[in-house]
């Protein structure tokens, strides 16, 4: 595995936003359990190392300043290496929050798992406050072998507060085939959002994703949790939870209560 | 209430409509090779050459509510929606359909406009698996595709309709047929948008009149109401399909609705219900 040496540019302060890039790179270190070779943030992004657990490297993201603002532009990648494990969080739920200018903020996150390789992806929620604008794109290639769990939870608005313009588009790609491709979009601009099609008054959305090439031979069964959740088998060896909740609360109970499920 | 079954379309009637002499020999053109971004044969898929204008009353067959395409036994999500109190009035009625609108309609207007410009409708068919991540809803959508399917080979026989159809026996994404079908009576990607997005709004807008007894004049003025968004969103679709030729079918939107992916599953298990979904 080739694992660039160069960092990237420095974060970058415009007078309009901040440009910054995190980067963590796993790798098998030959003992039976996985290396991080890099791992490097700027900017908003700071990464730490956590103690690992058996096979599986753990990093952390720790948000250094308020970000993203209107008019940022954050990039975040994880590579994990064939055969490598790796788990990731966030130490707090992310903010996004207006910008002086009214510009979107964008934020990219690019997911990279080889053959054999497993990647638990479980940050914090993102929470949009009001009058916020951000597009959130996320692209996920998996080897035909490799197994992921993904989470991704939407809290339109702090307490008591409107949501602001938030704009995320999930790719999964397997064996570069589509796997998993959605747009979710709410606040202002999203026509009929709070309506009774898309999310009928509710404050927060979810989906947990997990593909494992077990689920080739015994895919999951359509599971209703509760009211507003269910666990439905995708069109390939995948499962996903998708879950509308009052508040960020019941949201990951009903997320946590599916993994369990699935013994994940 | 009694479950509804899905009927098979009246084909007598629709083989007594013979197409005319320019459909025939449209027909007969031998497909030419297009794109291989699948990895699959790219023929008799992927003829991309611009196709002679058919009439665009066309689009008024294709669109009608009676179209034999099996449309009026799924509620597009309306029944659960009804049963939860979400939709139960005029109001309530139009906010969801714009939603639909703006989400799966969108979806699937793009995927239609993408047929009807000559994008692989394997591909595309994928591409609509990856963007309908409720198993009651890709098998409504088999389910109504593969009647669309019989619908659009008698109304306009097409090599790329017959290829579809042995490619997917059980039926292809119904967006994907109805753009194959707008395309084989020579209609623009544009009209496949509209007839798809149309259909988005008014199968629940026509499902509530039945469901709650909604005042038919009413639901008719939400239709109209939706009027500007319909171009909106046909618009959007298209232009997304233009792209789609020149970047692949990942180009192609996939805005999405929880409520309505996490209800089909509900409403699959009900033992009772008025619409196949």
């Amino acid at each position: 595995m080739t694992v660039p040496t160069a960092p990237p540019p420095a974060a970058l302060a415009t007078g309009f936003g901040v440009r910054a890039a995190a980067r963590v790179v796993a790798v098998p270190d030959g003992r039976g359990s996985t290396g991080l070779p890099v791992l490097e943030g700027e900017g908003p992004f700071a990464l730490r190392r956590l103690r690992s657990a058996g096979r599986e490297a753990r990093a952390c993201l720790v948000g250094a300043m308020s970000a993203p603002l209107g008019g940022d532009a954050l990039a975040l990648s994880a590579t994990v290496a064939d055969g490598a494990a790796l788990r990731f969080t966030t130490t707090a739920a992310t903010i996004a929050l207006p910008g002086r200018t009214g510009a979107p903020a964008a934020y990219d996150t690019r997911l990279d798992v080889g053959e054999d390789a497993v990647l638990r992806w479980l940050p914090e929620p993102l929470i949009s406050a009001g009058g916020s604008d951000l597009r959130m794109t996320t692209r996920i290639d998996l080897a035909p072998s490799a197994r992921l769990v993904y989470r991704e939870e939407q809290v339109l608005g702090r307490a008591g507060e409107d949501t602001g313009r938030l704009v995320t588009r999930l790719t999964v790609r397997r064996a570069g085939r589509p796997l998993f491709d959605q747009e979710l979009a709410y606040g202002p601009g999203a026509p009929g959002w709070a309506g009774g099609a898309v999310l009928g008054g509710y404050g927060a959305v979810g989906q947990l994703i997990v593909v494992d090439p077990a689920f080739e031979e015994r895919p999951v069964e359509r599971t209703l949790l509760g009211e507003t959740a269910v666990l439905t088998p995708l069109a390939g060896p995948a499962a996903l939870v998708t879950a509308v909740a009052p508040d960020a609360l019941c949201l990951r109970r009903h997320l946590d209560a599916a993994a369990n499920l699935m013994d994940w | 209430m009694a479950i509804h079954h899905v009927t098979a379309p009246v084909a007598g009637a629709a083989a007594r409509t013979r197409p005319p002499e320019p459909f025939k020999e449209r027909a007969a053109r031998p497909p030419e090779p297009g794109p291989v971004r699948s990895g699959r044969p790219p023929e008799p898929f992927g003829n991309r050459a611009a196709r002679p204008a058919g009439s665009r009353a066309a689009l008024l067959v294709l669109a009608d509510g009676r179209f034999p395409a099996g449309g009026h036994a799924h509620s597009g999500g309306a029944e659960p929606a009804v049963k939860t109190g979400r939709v139960r009035d005029a109001a309530t009625l139009e906010e969801f359909c714009r939603g639909r609108l703006h989400t799966a309609g969108l979806t699937a207007a793009a995927l239609a406009a993408a047929a009807a410009a000559g994008l692989d409708p394997l591909v595309l068919d994928e591409a609509a698996d990856a963007r309908t991540p409720a198993p009651a809803l890709r098998a409504a959508a088999r389910r109504l595709g593969r009647q669309m399917m019989r619908a659009a080979r008698a109304a306009w026989p097409s090599p790329e309709l017959d290829a579809l159809a042995a490619a997917r026996p059980r039926g292809a994404h119904q967006p994907v047929v109805l753009g194959l079908a707008a395309r084989a009576a020579g209609l623009a990607p544009l009209d496949a948008a509209y007839a798809s997005a149309y259909e988005a709004v008014s199968g629940p807008a026509t499902a509530t009149v039945r469901l709650l007894s909604l005042d038919p004049f009413d639901a008719t003025a939400v239709l109209a109401h939706l009027a500007v968004d319909l171009d909106q969103v046909a618009g959007t679709a298209a232009e997304a399909a233009a792209r789609a030729v020149r970047e692949g079918a990942e180009a192609l939107p996939a805005p999405s609705a929880p409520l309505l992916d996490i209800t089909a599953e509900q409403h699959a298990t009900w033992p009772v219900r008025l619409f196949a979904s």
